[in-house]
């Protein structure tokens, strides 16, 4: 009650922002625009040419088929960055409406939402992401809709935790005493104020839907085999593992430097948001 | 060099900015000195600074501290660790914390002996010997618990058992009893009164609470914006101030026997400047009726009082004639057999209760007796129970949800979370236009009230006159709540409490998490829109000397059960039940010596 | 606590019954017929429909539900359409392979965590606490499997340190069967080890600050003896309910880990089993998946209340 309110001398990650911002602008981009960027067609084959080692004429090697593993690895970022996106922004919007729903209206609404959520998420994503592709069989809507499904208890509970510590706060008291209808209470009371709690959730979610996507082609449950997806061309060239590194290395990194760009700026921007 | 604590000079500066400026003070052993201040004064940065190091990111930008000749700052860090074991002893506010929740207390207190140098057993016998001697019934039985495990005040006794265990040379006692019952409170301070002459350390007691520093110390310190604005005995400082601070904040001070009736309370017009705010001249120049060119240009010195002018009055003088208040009509507001329970534990057991209209209902008692629980019942915010509650002869449904529009209009709150209060992400503006009822509701004129303005924005209802109404500036309307003070929030949440034209008002501790010089504002700007509204207000308070400030009736609660209720003169001057009379004694400081004499001599 | 434990154990009925209801539902809703899926698609209408049959696919859905449930309960898990041997000989020998991997990963997590967790937190915004904070976030955003194979071709294909398949070969000695399953068990140890660390950066940062190792240190205690009598409990003790978190998802990583390293345990029987319609082998493999889960979460909770003595010995009594 005494203190005098200080901020705490705070350093902030502004290296790491940059480099997290630079490395998924620059993916963003490939995403974008690979068919201009690659030097190969990624799916042209060339018997000639497999297990070439990375060096002039191929810039990071080919594979079994002699495709060129560079232009593969560029073209491989639209499908990754398709789906996670997708899924992310389904996966918060439903997540948040539900979580601002039962936070809101509690008694017996929250509690059987929160239950029905428990349940859920008890069960491993893991193994509920299998036994939905073996029901619905491989595609990128199933994908979307299983990264998407495995966000919604996330972001619910958290937006629901948000929501009840601003529901138990005076200003929500008094707009519930002037007659303020639910609608109004979420909307124009209680939402503006976790809406930090939304965007840190959507951030953190974006870059576990690139890990969700990436390990579902992976396992044969996302991409087809043969898509120069990441997941998917990992598992095409680890069987080649001993003999040409570079195609397994090169889709592999790539995975890598996205989900790390996108969890350095993910965890700058908590900590901004967490500051203010 | 003398014993005890002196202080030479000392200044503590953020990052360039000074919140503690050229303090001077000594303490001899076996006295206490107490140094007392308004939030932001720098009188906890300057209790940190004495223990050898200032709070994170401050730094001791001059002067020196010596304890009984030990220069404090000129000592190695090694040397600093040990000087602190040996030597100080601190007891913080919400004492609770400052045990480690995973040890028991037994444990902590002998590990503090050991590293003293005595052996295990005699940490152990030495423990419950501290313990019987900050009165802790059944010492055994306590050393074995955790923390969690004990009240608010036996921390609050553990801690201070900690303090005596290093046989300290200075203790700082800072806000040691803020948050504790009153009751509570009077006995800790009586412990600390019996305690000091068995110590004889120099005792340093930081505080906001004039009472509390004028009860127990020998000499004061008064605190503004991080320079000692007056100082000296304790009696004739607080009984004769002439710094026109002193003198401002002590008539800001509700006392039991003073009534809105009789005196409005002064409060002080405008706020302590920020740290680094203030460039020259008297720092209390901007808020002082007194001040002239002198006052803003040239900083006053020292002695005993820092004023260009001692004696004068800050506040300008008052019409202070007996206030015109009108008498109370039917009956507004019946509580009638109010159980409520929440689990197993029942917390209000069949509370009867009358607020008529146009009367203030004080409704005092501490913390967990139920007061809150009762008014959030009226308000409909709160848990459902038996028995009936009535507004104006219908029956209130229970929830807020079950009310309709206009009924709901008619019972509104001011709360005590002022931070919470207001909607961060709406502006000032917003917050008040929210509330008028012409935006949500058409209703038809409430008979014996004039007709409702037609649209937002103009006539009686918009924001700009109950922000004026209120007391507030108009260009606070753009703000949002983080850029206002506590007083000025509170002010909002008031403003937004009688925008649709409330019949009753229910004050949840408005005041209570604001300075007393804040206090004295907000509880004025009550007394006001009561008077101009004819409202009625239930009005909670641990505080006696507030509730009585205030209310025409009082009703004392205790453990869930109304124990005493009657006219606010008679509960306060000739309380009938033993509890009462127990808060009114506590809660009675004045006179302080005398109260303070009988300690020494007990 | 006691009532804790009795209202907890209750539990574990009503959400076996879900996770069993979940389980059996997907299985079911599989598309195709399974029997024309286990003979081909030559096999002649009749014999489809005497495996049908055979198999028990001709009676009502509730009744093969409950006939199911029964029989995982009593031990009867059928047998395997692809390999037609018992699914519970062959479900329990790979969740033994698994635990096996599990527990190793696990057994480094724990200390590699809590000790980076607690250096960080006691260097709080110095160089050695923005290291490990931004190795550790790093490395837990990035999926097992990358991180499996960046380790394999480092030490296994470049270096030959390590081998690069977690199976070792029929009768070799534990050492070096431990051997194989070091790698595997790192890119899980990886993933995992930011997180718990943040946790008990974050504890850490919080007990340093507190009042209780201020007041310690007002009385003279050294930053040594504050972190040891004070810091050390009061931080590690929150991260327990992190590690329960991080083991449910070291157990969701063993699925790629295993794929990717050729190890023969029960994430790889998972997914084996769904890519084959093996329904079977899929619903034991997803119920004792489950089960495990449960006992995890349970058992994280129980470790948390019997460290905590605040939630151990309930609230305040006075």
């Amino acid at each position: 009650m005494t203190a005098i309110p200080l901020p705490l001398p705070r350093r902030r990650f502004g290296v790491a922002l940059a480099v997290g911002a630079a490395l998924v602008a620059a993916w963003t981009v490939v995403a974008l625009l690979w068919p201009s960027l690659a030097p190969f067609d990624p799916g042209a084959q060339d018997p000639l040419r497999r297990f070439a080692a990375p060096g002039a004429g191929h810039l990071l090697g080919t594979d079994q088929f002699g495709r060129d593993t560079f232009s593969r690895m560029l073209a491989g970022a639209r499908p990754v960055l398709q789906v996670a996106p997708l899924a992310t922004v389904l996966g918060v919007l439903l997540g948040t409406a539900i979580g601002l729903v039962a936070g809101t209206l509690g008694g017996l609404v929250d509690e059987i939402v929160m239950r029905l959520l428990d349940a859920v998420a008890v069960f491993p994503a893991i193994i509920a992401a299998v036994l939905f592709v073996a029901l619905a069989g491989r595609s990128v809507t199933v994908m979307v809709l299983v990264i998407a499904g495995a966000f919604t208890p996330i972001v619910a509970r958290s937006v629901r935790a948000a929501t009840l510590v601003e529901r138990e706060k005076p200003y929500v008291e008094a707009a519930r005493l002037r007659g303020e209808r639910p609608w109004a209470l979420m909307g124009r009371e209680i939402l503006p104020n976790v809406g930090t709690t939304v965007l840190v959730e959507a951030t953190s979610r974006f870059g576990d839907a690139i890990f969700a996507a990436a390990t579902l082609s992976f396992l044969g449950l996302g991409q087809p085999p043969g898509s120069p997806d990441w997941g998917a061309s990992v598992s095409d060239n680890r069987v080649w593992l001993q003999i040409a590194p570079w195609t397994v290395l090169a889709p592999a990194l790539a995975i890598a430097s996205l989900v790390v760009g996108i969890a350095l700026v993910a965890d700058a921007l908590r900590a901004r948001w967490e500051a203010s | 060099m003398s014993d005890g604590l002196r202080v030479e000079g000392l200044t503590v500066a953020y990052r360039g900015v000074e919140a503690v400026s050229d303090v001077s003070f000594s303490v001899a052993p076996g006295t206490t000195y107490g140094l007392v201040g308004e939030s932001g004064c720098g009188k906890t940065t300057l209790g940190r600074a004495l223990g050898g190091g200032p709070p994170p990111g401050g730094a001791v930008t001059g002067g020196r501290v010596y304890v009984d000749g030990v220069d404090v700052f000129g000592l190695s860090p090694a040397e600093l660790r040990r000087w602190r074991g040996s030597a100080l002893a601190v007891v913080h506010q919400e004492a609770g914390s400052s045990l480690d929740p995973t040890m028991r207390v037994g444990p902590q207190l002998a590990e503090i002996l050991r590293a003293h140098g005595r052996s295990r057993a005699d940490a152990r016998r030495e423990t419950l010997g501290l313990l019987e001697k900050v009165r802790l019934p059944d010492p055994a039985a306590i050393a074995r618990r955790y923390p969690h495990q004990l009240s608010g005040g036996q921390q609050q006794r553990v801690v201070i058992a900690a303090a005596l265990a290093g046989r300290p040379r200075l203790l700082v006692l800072d806000e040691p009893t803020t948050g504790l019952d009153a009751t509570v409170e009077r006995e800790i301070l009586d412990l600390i009164s019996a305690l000091r002459a068995d110590i004889g350390a120099a005792v340093l007691l930081i505080s906001h609470d004039l009472a509390l520093v004028g009860r127990l110390c020998d000499e004061v310190g008064v605190l503004y914006a991080g320079r000692v604005v007056e100082q000296g005995p304790a009696a004739s400082v607080l009984s004769a101030p002439k710094h026109p601070y002193t003198a401002a904040l002590l008539g800001s001070v509700p006392r039991i026997g003073v009534s809105r009736r009789s005196r409005p309370l002064a409060a002080i017009p405008g706020r302590p400047p920020a740290p680094g705010e203030q460039a020259r001249g008297c720092a209390f120049a901007p808020r002082c009726a007194a001040a002239d060119e002198q006052c803003r240009t040239v900083l006053p010195v020292l002695d005993q009082v820092r004023c260009h002018h001692p004696g004068a009055s800050a506040v300008p003088a008052e019409v202070a004639g007996p206030q015109d208040v009108p008498a109370p009509g039917a009956p507004l507001l019946e509580v009638r057999g109010l159980t409520i329970a929440y689990g197993r534990t029942t917390v209000l057991h069949g509370v009867d209760l009358t607020v008529r209209k146009g009367e203030i209902v004080g409704l005092v008692g501490e913390s967990g007796s139920g007061k809150t629980t009762l008014a959030r019942a009226v308000a409909g915010l709160g848990p459902h129970g038996t028995g009936t509650i009535t507004l104006g002869g219908t029956e209130l449904a229970v929830g807020v949800g079950r009310r309709d529009q206009a009924t709901r209009r008619r019972v509104q709150m001011v709360f005590q979370n002022v931070d919470g209060s207001l909607n961060p992400s709406h502006t000032v503006r917003t917050i008040l236009a929210r509330a008028l009822p012409e935006r949500t509701l058409k209703k038809p004129g409430k008979p014996g009230k004039p007709g409702k303005p037609g649209k937002p924005g103009t006539g009686q209802g918009d924001p700009e006159r109950l922000a004026e109404r209120s007391g507030l500036d108009p260009h606070l309307l753009g703000s949002r709540p983080d850029r206002l003070s506590g007083g000025q929030k509170q002010r909002v949440a008031i403003a937004r409490a009688f925008a649709g034209e409330p019949d009753l008002v229910i004050c949840d501790e408005p005041v209570s998490a604001l300075d007393v010089s804040v206090q004295a504002g907000v509880l004025r700007l009550l007394a006001d829109r009561q008077r101009a509204t004819g409202v009625s207000y239930l009005f909670i308070s641990h505080d006696l000397a507030v509730v009585g400030y205030l209310a025409d009736r009082i009703a004392v609660m205790r453990d869930g059960r109304i124990v005493e209720e009657g006219p606010a003169e008679q509960v306060l001057l000739a309380p009938r039940h033993p509890y009462t009379a127990s808060l009114v004694a506590a809660a009675r400081n004045d006179p302080p010596r005398e109260r303070e004499k009988e300690d020494a001599t007990a | 606590m006691r009532r804790f434990l009795l209202r907890r154990l209750a539990t574990i009925p009503l959400t076996l019954f879900a996770v069993s209801l979940l389980v059996y539902a997907a299985t079911e809703l599989v598309p195709g017929d399974v029997a024309r899926t286990i003979l081909g698609r030559e096999a002649s209408p009749a014999s489809v429909a005497a495996l049908r049959a055979q198999l028990g696919l001709d009676r009502p859905v509730v009744q093969r539900y409950l006939d199911w449930l029964s029989g995982f309960l009593t031990g009867r898990w059928g047998d395997s359409y692809t390999l037609g041997a018992p699914v519970r000989g062959l479900v329990l020998d790979r969740l033994g392979a698994s635990l096996l991997l599990a527990g190793l990963a696990f057994a480094l997590l724990v200390p590699v965590a809590l000790t980076l967790g607690l250096i960080a937190g006691v260097s709080h915004d110095r160089p050695a606490d923005r290291v490990i904070s931004v190795t550790g976030l790093t490395l837990g955003a990035v999926p097992e499997f990358v991180t499996g194979v960046v380790l394999l071709v480092v030490f296994a294909v470049r270096l030959h340190w390590l081998p690069a398949s977690a199976q070792a070969p029929e009768g070799a000695s534990p050492v070096t069967r431990l051997g194989h399953l070091v790698l595997p068990a790192l890119s899980l140890v990886l993933l995992c080890m930011g997180y718990v660390a943040r946790h008990v950066r974050a504890s850490t940062v919080a007990s340093v600050e507190s009042p209780y190792a201020r007041a310690a240190a007002l009385r003279g205690a050294t930053r040594a003896q504050v972190v040891r009598r004070h810091v050390l409990r009061n931080s590690t003790v929150p991260a327990t309910s992190a590690l329960g978190v991080q083991l449910q998802f070291l157990l969701g990583g063993l699925v790629s880990v295993e794929l990717l390293f050729n190890y023969p345990g029960v994430g790889a029987l998972l997914l084996q089993s769904a890519v084959d319609k093996d329904l079977p082998t899929l619903q034991a493999v997803a119920m004792v998946l489950g089960v495990l889960y449960m006992l995890i979460v349970l058992a994280a909770d129980l470790t948390y209340r019997l460290l905590d003595p605040r939630v151990r010995l309930g609230e305040a009594v006075a």
